[in-house]
């Protein structure tokens, strides 16, 4: 087992050198100089212009632009970006809160979408089941950003339970609004998997065998049906979580959250490699651990998947 | 099954029964109404008595057994009858009072070991649940008892590994261990080992034999094999469509069969009558389920049409890291068919049968030896003379289920290769399908139906048409009728049979049914392991076996040892 980690661990290495070099490139290739853009309309003096270009070494060919930066990158120095903010501070200061607001959005797809798929998939075809079906169904077809959107005016503003933006210094309790609307097609997708998958496991040979031994009906579903429907959950839930990091976008655009998605955002437009290159770097390191972690979770989960032979 | 100890115990309960089954009647709620699976079933068990139940898929055999454990699926109800068991009605009894008697009262064996093991938990913790379950002891020590008295040996190690890292026969012996852990006074054991080899199954049901007379338990068992509920059970009931149709102590309802069915089930148990077909036919032996056209057997000709030498597979086993170990599937394999004959081969799971047949179809490449098809090594075949060699050389397979295509009807299923060979035009293509589904005795209405419409013996007869389309000369039978009941199965192998007989086939027919062998090969070949053990004319080999195993895999073949009912024998 702790041969298989470490070789999962050194797997690291050649993904995150091919993501950074692929979006290095892609930034390096995006038409538009990034001085022009920082400046807008004024036009500054050609020495400004010059030494911005020396500072960020963007005179220099690719492939020592990119060398440059994994050679600052290995001495942890990651630099400024153009507003000579540095690198390091901006990041500190917006994965905290995107990691709240993926945590937060994680516990409500796996807790609440595990539980009504449960109670689903036990009482197929009753009306708790259908209706759960139904919603879930709906949440699944409306697009994110109007779920946002409907969800800031009705509990943000009209009912004024939770603060229709975010802002600076956010704590856990103000990603709350923002949290469940990320994560709620998620949720749908999860309750719908855990339900399709107690269904089937309830009909398996093993748990008629289990009840047949005389087990009470709570601990043939918590030791046969439960553990087994996690399996196929479970592999979905991590592979979410990445989505989930990288792809609040939107949520956090609606609700003004001042993390990854925004700061990203932001950097791609300014055409801002070094800030891209190192959000992405981190993403793809959070990525690969959050799949590491599943792999051996499924393993526990499923004794027929061995790693270490 | 009768002892001393069992003899006592039942003389001292003489009048009241274990289990009594009275008009039980069970309804299925389907989309298209209700369905009664079980009309009117009745049966007495005493205590330390085993009785079983014989019947074909669909019977309501199972259903029965079930609802005297309260597990019918959850679209099923007792509709009438009672299920009195000391007594007691349990027929409608709460799930509360179920759960009390599940486990230490009615004891519970499955058919297939490979689905009724939790496959996430330790066998150990599977065993330990069950004894904690009844409030009995369950330490580790407890958990090895109850496994070892299964027959595992190293029970303290086996108790930690997971159900993927035991052998049917080990997790069949791991639910005998589960379903007697608390020593119940009844044990429902559902086709306990139809799923496995024939000797695997002759040491778990000796085993479970042991244990239950020791016990004093007694067994209700279900099962479609006649010769195995004759030899292991004291009294046999025979279900056929939702009824108890006759019921008796053994060996008197297997030497005097009362009812049509039973009479029909007896005369076509292969293990039973293990009479050649078409030997039989030959003595002028006539009974509804020997019957075959009268035209004379047709004298194989002397050629040797396909010659096997020396053949070898060896498959690599991937073990890690890059490395891998050799596994020698089949092993210096030899003997050849004649013209219009049948040849077996015989094996358990793992013996390389199927390999063989899989490399003579062309399927695998053999790693070294020859196979020489009517003269020619098939390893030198060209593109398109490999086309038309699997003109020549068509399979059947196992399973009339997965191997039909569900969105192809059946007469595309059958006009299939007949296209694909370019055979003729659509009006003489249609006519020829015709042709087949009379050939195989399937009415020609049923050409537009789907196989998902089909009854298994209707598919394997459409698996055999669509083999026969391309008038072939060698037909490879791959476990073809394994998937059948009895009398399904009786019926495939006449229809092979008088094929043979009116168009010379010749087959090769892997099977691990020795009875079957009995019924329909001239030759048969033994493999173990690999390798060929034992060859020779059929009755030579059933008479005299030569070999150790040959002899094991005879002596497992339940009911083999009884005496043939007397209007077969």
């Amino acid at each position: 087992m702790v041969s298989y980690i470490l070789r999962r661990l050194l797997q690291v290495i050649p993904v995150f050198l091919g993501t950074t070099l692929l979006v290095y490139y892609m930034v390096f290739a995006l038409p538009g100089d990034p001085i022009a853009a920082l400046f807008g309309d004024r036009q500054p003096p050609q020495a400004v212009i010059d030494a911005l270009r020396e500072q960020y070494h963007l005179n220099e060919p690719f492939w020592v632009q990119y060398g440059l930066f994994l050679k600052n990158l290995f001495t942890f120095n990651l630099g400024v970006d153009f507003t000579q903010q540095p690198i390091a501070a901006t990041l500190g200061r917006v994965f905290p809160v995107t990691a709240m607001l993926a945590i937060e959005a994680l516990i409500i797809q796996a807790v609440f979408g595990v539980l009504f798929g449960v109670f689903a998939g036990l009482r197929k075809g009753k009306l708790f089941d259908s209706t759960v079906l139904v919603v879930s169904l709906v949440v699944i077809a409306v697009p994110t950003f109007v779920l946002g959107f409907v969800f800031q005016l009705v509990f943000g503003v009209h009912l004024a339970w939770a603060k229709p933006t975010v802002g600076a210094n956010a704590g856990w309790t103000d990603l709350i609004l923002p949290a469940v609307v990320l994560g709620l097609v998620s949720f749908a997708y999860v309750l719908r998997l855990t339900r399709a998958s107690v269904i089937e496991n309830m009909n398996a040979d093993y748990v008629r065998t289990a009840t047949a031994k005389g087990l009470s009906r709570p601990r043939v579903v918590l030791t046969h049906i439960l553990r087994n429907s996690m399996i196929p959950v479970v592999t979905y839930l991590g592979a979410n979580l990445g989505g989930l990091m990288g792809g609040a976008i939107v949520t956090e655009g609606i609700f003004n959250v001042p993390g990854v998605g925004n700061k990203l955002y932001q950097a791609v437009l300014r055409g801002e490699g070094p800030t891209v290159v190192a959000i992405v770097s981190v993403l793809v390191l959070v990525f690969v651990l959050a799949n590491l972690l599943v792999d051996l979770l499924y393993a526990w989960l499923d004794p027929r998947i061995r790693y270490d032979h | 099954m009768t002892s001393d100890i069992r003899i006592e115990e039942s003389g001292s309960h003489q009048a009241k029964p274990l289990l009594e089954i009275r008009d039980l009647a069970i309804t299925f709620k389907t989309g298209s109404g209700e369905v009664k699976a079980v009309k009117n079933a009745h049966l007495t068990i005493m205590p330390g008595e085993t009785v079983a139940i014989v019947g074909e898929s669909g019977s309501g055999k199972s259903t029965t057994a079930l609802a005297a454990i309260g597990l019918l699926p959850t679209n099923g109800r007792v509709s009438g009858g009672q299920i009195l068991l000391d007594g007691e009605d349990i027929a409608n009894a709460s799930e509360k009072r179920m759960i009390e008697l599940r486990g230490n009262t009615i004891g519970m064996v499955p058919q297939d070991p490979m689905s009724n093991l939790n496959p996430v938990w330790k066998i150990g913790y599977q065993v330990k649940e069950t004894l904690r379950a009844n409030g009995k002891p369950n330490g580790p020590d407890d958990v090895a008892k109850v496994l070892a008295q299964a027959g595992l040996p190293d029970a303290h190690r086996r108790a930690k590994q997971y159900p993927h890292e035991f052998s049917g026969g080990m997790r069949q012996r791991a639910l005998i261990a589960i379903g007697l852990s608390c020593q119940p006074r009844l044990l429902i054991a559902d086709e306990p080992t139809s799923a496995l080899d024939v000797t695997v199954q002759r040491q778990i049901l000796d085993h479970l034999d042991t244990m239950t007379t020791e016990l004093g338990t007694s067994v209700l068992l279900i099962t479609h094999d006649l010769g195995l509920a004759a030899e292991r059970a004291d009294k046999v009931v025979v279900m056929y469509q939702g009824n108890v149709v006759e019921a008796g102590p053994s060996l008197e309802l297997l030497r005097n069969p009362q009812h049509p069915y039973t009479q029909r089930l007896v005369a076509s148990a292969p293990s039973l009558a293990s009479r050649r077909i078409q030997v039989a036919k030959e003595q002028g032996i006539e009974t509804d389920e020997l019957l075959a056209p009268a035209d004379a057997k047709t004298v194989a000709a002397s050629d040797e049409l396909l010659k096997i030498e020396d053949l070898t597979k060896v498959f690599k086993l991937r073990s890690g890291f890059g490395r891998s170990t050799d596994f020698t599937a089949v092993d210096n394999v030899s003997f050849s068919v004649k013209r219009g004959t049948t040849t077996a081969i015989v094996g358990e799971s793992g013996s390389g049968k199927s390999t063989v047949a899989q490399m003579v179809l062309n399927l695998l490449t053999p790693t070294s030896g020859r196979i020489v098809f009517d003269g020619v090594d098939t390893s030198s075949l060209g593109r398109k003379e490999l086309f038309k060699f699997r003109r020549r050389v068509q399979p059947i397979f196992q399973d009339p289920y997965g191997s039909l295509d569900p969105m192809y009807n059946i007469f595309r299923t059958i006009e299939e290769p007949l296209r694909t060979h370019n055979v003729g035009n659509a009006a003489s293509r249609e006519k020829k399908v015709r042709e087949l589904l009379d050939q195989v005795a399937l009415p020609q209405s049923m050409m537009q139906r789907f196989p998902n419409e089909l009854s298994g013996g209707q598919r394997q007869r459409v698996a055999i048409a669509r083999a026969l389309a391309l008038d072939p000369e060698v037909i490879i039978c791959d476990e073809a009728v394994s998937a059948l009941d009895v009398l399904v199965q009786a019926q495939v192998l006449n229809l092979l049979a008088e094929l043979q007989s009116n168009l010379g086939l010749t087959y090769l027919f892997i099977t691990h049914d020795l009875a079957v062998v009995r019924q329909i090969a001239d030759h048969v070949c033994v493999m173990e392991k690999g390798k060929l053990v034992e060859t020779g004319a059929t009755d030579d080999v059933f008479e005299s076996p030569q070999m150790d195993y040959t002899k094991a895999l005879l002596n497992a073949i339940p009911g083999a040892s009884l005496m043939l009912p007397p209007e077969v024998a």
